[in-house]
């Protein structure tokens, strides 16, 4: 268990130590973000009341194809120099290394949602009518919800061709359930029309099991050819 | 040069290959390979390209996995098990090219538990380079690269070291000083495999040539009780020339 700890510990460090000084997922994923803002909030001019059923919606599809930019790149440099030959040549588990990854893309973009979510209040004038500190838990655990399957398919699509292409192909259908539960769950809390509740626990629920079939699946998508 | 090799580490097979077949698609990168080799030997892998060298040592790493046939290392066909006493240096080089040197060995070290920073210094002294060189991998000379490549393949001090073109734009006298290296670590016990293309900068230390064709070993020269070697130029008039004791 340490010794997935010390390899999870260090491979996280490695890896924001790499984007720290190259700044590849976090400069591209702001730059998106920031595009959905601007472009969204010049295309409808919506009422206070509006802005409360419709921002859940915009604000997590604008998270998600961030997301995506920034799931793409962390598998790239594995390629790069073929890295990840050894990493799979080392004794060191799979799972420590689709941990590190998961976690390092986690704080990625919960780095960019607190960036962005000030940007989204002032734009879309946004006051929670429900309780707001509710948000944060719907954010941790939509944002994992996200680069846990993000994580696992970027891995399965990083031998073929079109990886850019593959990854939201695979990633968005399975994200369905857990992108419902966020946008309901963001609604409820902004309009504070119905308990949020269901949906978190529906979050949680979608969490632990892509979760365990990530971890339980990942040595065979680290080892394929 | 090879009786007294022989002599030296009178050793059974480490490293077995057993009707060894990989294919890609339709094209068989390696056709039914069988072979032993011995513990404590350097053999130098030659043949042209796409004669099966790399899949070989890949497959040895592990990286690949035979469509047909069996690997055992040092006993086993868990590859993964001895996966700790398997050294791989790669055509490309393995490395982060934006950390330094001793930062990609540091994080490479903690994948084999090796907690010391210690062990990455001496490594990189081994191949000749700086330490304290804070410069990105990215930034380094080729033949830098080439070490610190060779210096992370060693940071677990394997027992079998299998090397993928290790003096590819490698100036002569870094060429040099690897294969003294690499002489003196066989003569410490390791067993080396080296796919090359320079085959006459291995003269001195390689105790025995190994060639491949079309996906086989067709020949293996200056093993155990065979003739001196007395040509390693590649060239298939040469490889006619020689004396043919597999």
């Amino acid at each position: 268990m340490s010794l997935i700890s010390n390899i999870t510990a260090a491979t996280l460090a490695k890896d924001i130590r790499l984007e720290w000084r190259s700044k590849d997922a976090i400069n591209s994923m702001l730059f998106f973000g920031l595009l959905v803002v601007v472009v969204f909030s010049f295309s409808f001019d919506p009422i206070a009341e509006e802005s409360r059923r419709i921002a859940g919606g915009l604000v997590w599809v604008a998270f998600l194809f961030a997301a995506v930019v920034a799931l793409n790149q962390t598998w790239a440099r594995e390629v790069r120099n073929q890295v990840l030959d050894a990493y799979r040549i080392s004794p060191a588990p799979a799972n420590s290394l689709f941990l590190a990854k998961a976690l390092g893309n986690f704080l990625f973009v919960i780095v960019l949602e607190a960036l962005m979510t000030p940007l989204f209040i002032v734009f879309y004038k946004l006051r929670a009518l429900g309780p707001a500190w509710m948000l944060i838990p719907i954010a941790v655990l939509g944002t994992w919800a996200l680069v846990v399957n993000g994580t696992f398919f970027a891995a399965m699509s990083l031998r073929t061709r079109a990886r850019e292409i593959m990854l939201p192909l695979l990633l968005f259908p399975i994200s369905l359930p857990a992108i419902l539960a966020m946008v309901r769950a963001t609604t409820a809390i902004l309009t504070a029309d119905e308990p949020a509740k269901f949906w978190i626990v529906l979050l949680a629920t979608y969490d632990v099991v892509f979760t365990t079939a990530c971890l339980l699946l990942f040595e065979t998508v680290l080892q394929a050819e | 040069m090879t009786d007294s090799k022989s002599s030296r580490h009178p050793n059974t097979p480490i490293v077995v290959v057993t009707d060894l077949v990989k294919q890609f698609g339709r094209f068989a990168a390696l056709r039914g390979v069988t072979a032993a080799f011995e513990g404590g030997r350097l053999y130098a892998v030659l043949g042209d390209n796409g004669a099966g060298k790399t899949t070989l040592l890949r497959a040895l790493a592990g990286l690949t996995h035979p469509t047909r046939g069996s690997i055992s290392i040092l006993g086993t066909d868990a590859l993964r098990s001895v996966s700790s006493q398997v050294g791989y240096m790669a055509h490309p080089s393995l490395l982060y090219d934006e950390m330094s040197g001793m930062e990609n060995l540091r994080y490479f070290s903690r994948l084999y538990g090796i907690l010391s920073d210690e062990r990455c210094r001496q490594v990189i002294r081994l191949v000749g380079l700086d330490p304290e060189l804070t410069r990105p991998v990215g930034q380094y000379s080729q033949g830098m690269r080439q070490r610190m490549s060779l210096a992370r393949a060693l940071l677990q001090d394997p027992k079998i070291l299998l090397l993928d073109e290790p003096f590819s734009n490698v100036d002569a006298t870094s060429g040099r000083e690897m294969v003294k290296l690499l002489g003196q670590m066989r003569d410490a016990g390791k067993t080396i495999f080296v796919v090359t293309h320079q085959s006459a900068l291995l003269e001195t230390v390689t105790d025995e040539f190994v060639w491949m064709q079309a996906g086989q070993i067709v020949r293996r020269t200056g093993g155990p009780g065979s003739a001196p070697l007395v040509s390693t130029d590649q060239s298939p008039g040469a490889e006619r020339r020689k004396p043919d004791s597999s």
